[in-house]
């Protein structure tokens, strides 16, 4: 599947959920439960991920070409066969930077305001 | 606690539980070990709980939102299937719901009144007919213990004046005990008490809803005003309710029965209707027993009148005509015909695209699509189309209800429109989407049961064997339908012609009539009453165009008149109810003005008054009837008191219209109105033949009455004709009705006829190529699609006219003596249908016959 700009345009903005589990998925793959503990420690316990907006987004993201299902699997002594890993796809990275740009570029017009103070 | 979670995954879409459910289970499982304490874990429950309904709901929503958006697309392509499925889908759902509609409201639905089910009305009956109760007999059933309460009434008309126009108003003239039966409080003022009964013409009244607002501007504060009824004032006590009629909806406002009407002694004296409330828990049949002794009672008591006098309890829901209920039901039975006609072509139409959409499918389920997914996808699919067609169905109906009101009768007190059913609407939209479901998602599932990569290959060609045998039993029932259908309009189409080709015995074309009723004291003699008529007619027989007028006391048709004991002279009187003729009150001119022949003797005149013989002339069936093979001229007959002389004989009138037969005929003098006699009898209704249009007319009739009597209201102003057409109204309505069904299935049928042919021709391209190819002639091509069709039509008609014959036994009683195998009418169909079938079959041959070898092959490559 090729995308173009357009398409990234289309998903923009992200649902917070599904920002998250790129940004969990950036570095490496994950399974289900590793993403929720990912963004619950990133956000220091903030968000907590439900397993059904977990799996909801994950479909979706799937059929969106965010992410895909990847076969490679960790040592055995480590691995769950119940466990699916995930991985992020470059469609799914671009997506998740042009998201960042966006959300950078509102932060820029809102230190302009004022609104937020200058950095540090 | 897993299974608990895991039934609550339900609630997701199956593959979506599939895909998921383990991993959800796992990390549950993790949270519930990590939380400790029973608050905590309550806690994470009820989050979970929360989630999972939540999470649920948006995943079908998307699945949704996926297949309408893939549902618009597929119809988008294919509009001529999607408007097809959407026309028909409408036609069967509106033509139901407001058949129904009417149907329910007019044959079902509880009366307007609290415990309606308990509302009888009591008829004398004699010979299988019913008949009014004279005051008298009345009284006799009051004694019954059955009843909570009793009342009678009988209906009229007066005149109301002093508010602008003079009005003529129909009313209802009751019992004190009647009104309170029907448990309808008035919306202002009171009903009347039984002290009231004495007053008489002087009494109160109470004001319809109608006449409230229209005649009297909805005055808050009319309750104890005086109006002028009849000439008479009158206190105006109460106004019932918008919604509230009885005994019908023409009903303007009700009197009281005099003392003097109730202590009648004359048990021949029958003009009195009877409304009863059973006492609670008292079954009709406990009634109707006791009513029988009641009955039996007065059979020792009165042996002359009442011999053989049964009594009749009639629930007042089944207060209507048979004709009315068997017209209503006919007409549902249509309706049935056409839903089931639309639903087998929605079927044939789903199969079809199903049958296309094989490959389609084999090729989603290949790529991965879940059975459920692809079920789920035509589901929606079919739904979309019910929903599209019931919306547009509701407006067919909307459409389709006024068209219908002529079917509910007077008789019964409720409104003349009735309303959209819902749960006809429901009905009905659930049967087109279970057809949809059923037609458009069994293909789909099968389809996707097996992963047949082999079928692949098939293309659409892989048409043949079960699948199209169902689709051709569903056109072979459409045909059937479609002819009971046509045969039945047929036969009301035939019945209706020859009812209104039935002579009435009276010209009716270029007659105009109205009323003007003489009431109140001013008229009530008939010496004070021939001035009116005297002037009134020599002022129309002066207008320019008026070739001839004159009075009479009821028109035929339209009022029964009066009807009463004829007893030749020097014959006793032998069982009263015996021989009857009917009777009217004619001023000279009366036979030349209706075109009725005088075939021999004389006219009335004008020197036949009361000081003179009092004369008769009499029809010919009266003749036939008393003075067979005799000169009826000169005879002598006792006849509403008085011995009457027969000076002429004219030709018979269907009193009754033409459906029944009347009554011999008596024609009295208008100067010969014995002055005791009811007034209700004396002459009111004005026929006047002109060469000009009656609408020019009007104004100068207008003008001669005004100048005669300024405060005479003048109504029901018409033209016989269609007083005379009238009474096919509501048969007309419903042939039309029918006919326009029969077209419909009709024109269902043939797209059935051509969908299924057109299909087989481009589902067997390939084998007709082959043929070809192989050397056929294109006429055995044609023969091979032509077979088809004719196979499909015949299978179709002939258990049809069967049916159809069937279907005509049902409704002999309507069809007015037309046989239901009448040959012109089953000819006729059976050659439509050919027609049809040629028709339908046209385009598909064409097509078969054209196709090119070389093609052919190529089309599946």
């Amino acid at each position: 599947m090729t995308h173009n700009a357009s398409d990234i345009d289309a998903l923009l903005p992200l649902p917070a959920a599904t920002f998250h589990i790129l940004l969990a998925l950036a570095k490496e793959d994950r399974h289900g439960y590793a993403v929720i503990q990912d963004v619950e420690q990133r956000t220091g316990g903030e968000i907590r991920l439900s397993a059904g907006t977990l799996y909801r987004s994950i479909q979706r993201m799937l059929e969106q070409g965010l992410l895909r299902e990847t076969r490679d699997r960790p040592a055995p002594e480590l691995d769950d066969e119940r466990r699916r890993y995930y991985r992020i796809t470059p469609f799914g990275t671009a997506v998740a930077g042009a998201e960042a740009r966006r959300m950078a570029d509102l932060v820029r017009m809102a230190r302009a305001q004022g609104l937020v103070p200058a950095k540090a | 606690m897993s299974r608990f979670y895991s039934a609550l995954l339900h609630l997701y879409p199956a593959s979506f539980r599939a895909e998921y459910g383990g991993e959800m289970r796992s990390i549950l499982g993790a949270r519930l070990r990590e939380t400790s304490g029973t608050l905590s874990r309550l806690k994470l429950w009820v989050e979970t709980i929360a989630d999972v309904v939540f999470n649920a709901a948006a995943v079908h929503w998307d699945i949704l939102r996926q297949d309408l958006r893939y549902t618009a697309r597929t119809l988008a392509r294919s509009p001529g299937f999607a408007l097809t499925a959407v026309l028909v889908t409408a036609l069967g759902i509106g033509a139901n719901t407001a058949a129904f509609s009417v149907a329910d409201f007019v044959l079902l639905r509880a009366l307007p009144y609290p415990d309606a089910d308990r509302l009888v009305k009591l008829w004398e009956a004699q010979d299988g007919g019913r008949n009014q109760v004279s005051p008298a007999i009345y009284r006799q059933w009051k004694t019954s213990q059955s009843f909570e309460s009793m009342g009678a009434y009988y209906t009229n008309a007066v005149n109301l004046v002093g508010q602008g126009d003079p009005w003529r108003l129909e009313t209802a003239v009751v019992t004190a005990d009647l009104l309170p039966i029907l448990g309808i409080q008035p919306m202002l003022g009171r009903l009347f008490i039984a002290s009231e009964e004495g007053e008489g013409a002087t009494g109160p009244v109470v004001l319809s809803y109608g006449v409230w607002q229209a005649q009297l501007g909805g005055d808050p504060a009319i309750v104890g005003r005086q109006i002028l009824i009849d000439g008479n004032p009158r206190i105006v006590v109460g106004v019932m309710p918008r919604d509230f009629h009885f005994p019908n909806r023409d009903i303007a406002l009700w009197t009281l029965i005099g003392t003097a009407g109730q202590n009648d002694e004359d048990i021949s004296n029958t003009y009195w209707e009877v409304l009863a409330k059973l006492r609670r828990g008292v079954p009709h049949k406990q009634a109707s027993t006791e009513m029988d002794l009641i009955a039996r009672r007065l059979q020792q008591q009165y042996p002359d009148d009442m011999e053989n006098v049964g009594v009749l309890v009639n629930p007042l829901r089944d207060e209507l005509s048979n004709q009315s209920r068997l017209l209503l039901l006919a007409l549902c039975g249509a309706a049935v015909c056409v839903l089931l006609i639309a639903c087998a072509n929605l079927a044939n139409l789903l199969l079809a695209r199903a049958l296309m959409r094989r490959k389609e499918i084999l090729v989603r389920t290949a790529l991965g699509a879940g059975r459920e997914r692809l079920v789920r996808q035509s589901m929606t699919e079919s739904l979309v189309l019910a929903a599209l067609g019931g919306a547009l169905g509701v407006a067919v109906a909307y459409v389709a209800l006024p068209l219908l009101t002529r079917l509910v009768p007077t008789t019964l007190p409720i409104a003349q429109l009735p309303s959209i059913d819902p749960r006809v609407l429901v009905f009905a939209a659930l049967l087109t989407a279970v057809t949809g479901v059923g037609f458009g998602v069994l293909p789909a599932w099968r389809s996707a049961g097996r992963v047949d990569i082999a079928g692949m290959g098939l293309g659409a060609r892989s048409g043949g064997g079960r699948r199209e045998r169902a689709r051709s039993a569903l056109v072979i029932a459409e045909v059937m339908a479609s002819v009971v259908l046509l045969i039945s309009a047929g036969l009301l189409m035939r019945a209706l012609l020859r009812l209104q080709s039935v002579d009435p015995g009276f010209k009716a074309e270029s007659v105009l009539t109205l009323r003007t009723a003489l009431t109140g004291v001013r008229n009530d003699t008939t010496g004070r009453r021939i001035p009116f008529y005297r002037d009134v007619l020599s002022g129309v027989r002066a207008i320019p165009g008026v070739s001839s007028a004159a009075y009479i006391t009821s028109l035929p048709i339209a009022n029964m008149g009066g009807v009463w004991p004829v007893i030749p002279e020097g014959q006793a009187l032998t069982g009263a109810r015996a021989d009857r003729a009917s009777s009217r009150f004619v001023s000279p001119g009366y036979f030349t003005t209706l075109g009725i022949p005088l075939r021999r003797g004389r006219d009335v005149s004008d020197s036949d008054d009361a000081n003179q013989v009092w004369i008769a002339v009499v029809s010919e069936s009266f003749v036939k009837r008393y003075y067979p093979n005799e000169d009826p001229i000169g005879k002598r007959f006792k006849f509403l008191g008085t011995l009457r002389t027969v000076v002429g004989v004219v030709g018979d009138v269907r009193m009754r219209g033409p459906e029944q037969q009347s009554e011999p005929q008596v024609y009295l003098s208008y100067k010969q109105v014995a002055d005791a006699a009811n007034t209700f009898y004396s002459p009111k209704d004005l026929v006047i033949r002109s060469s000009v249009p009656a609408a020019t007319l009007i104004p100068a009739l207008r003008r001669v009455v005004q100048q005669v009597d300024p405060q005479q209201p003048i109504s029901n102003i018409k033209t016989l004709s269609a007083i005379v057409s009238d009474v096919t109204a509501a048969r007309a309505v419903q042939v039309r009705v029918l006919v326009a069904f029969a077209a419909i299935a009709f024109l269902l049928a043939a797209i059935g006829i051509h969908g299924l042919l057109s299909f087989t021709v481009s589902s067997r391209q390939h084998e007709i190529g082959v043929r070809m190819a192989l050397g056929a002639q294109r006429s055995e091509i044609v023969r091979l699609i032509m077979r088809q069709g004719i196979f499909l039509a015949a299978a179709g008609v002939l258990p049809g006219l069967a049916i159809a014959y069937a279907a005509g036994r049902g409704m002999q009683t309507l069809l007015a003596g037309v046989q239901p195998a009448d040959a012109v009418t089953f000819l006729a169909a059976g050659l439509l249908c050919i027609a049809m079938t040629l028709v339908g079959s046209l385009v598909p041959t064409l097509r078969a016959a054209r196709v090119d070898p070389a093609t052919a092959f190529r089309s599946d490559a």
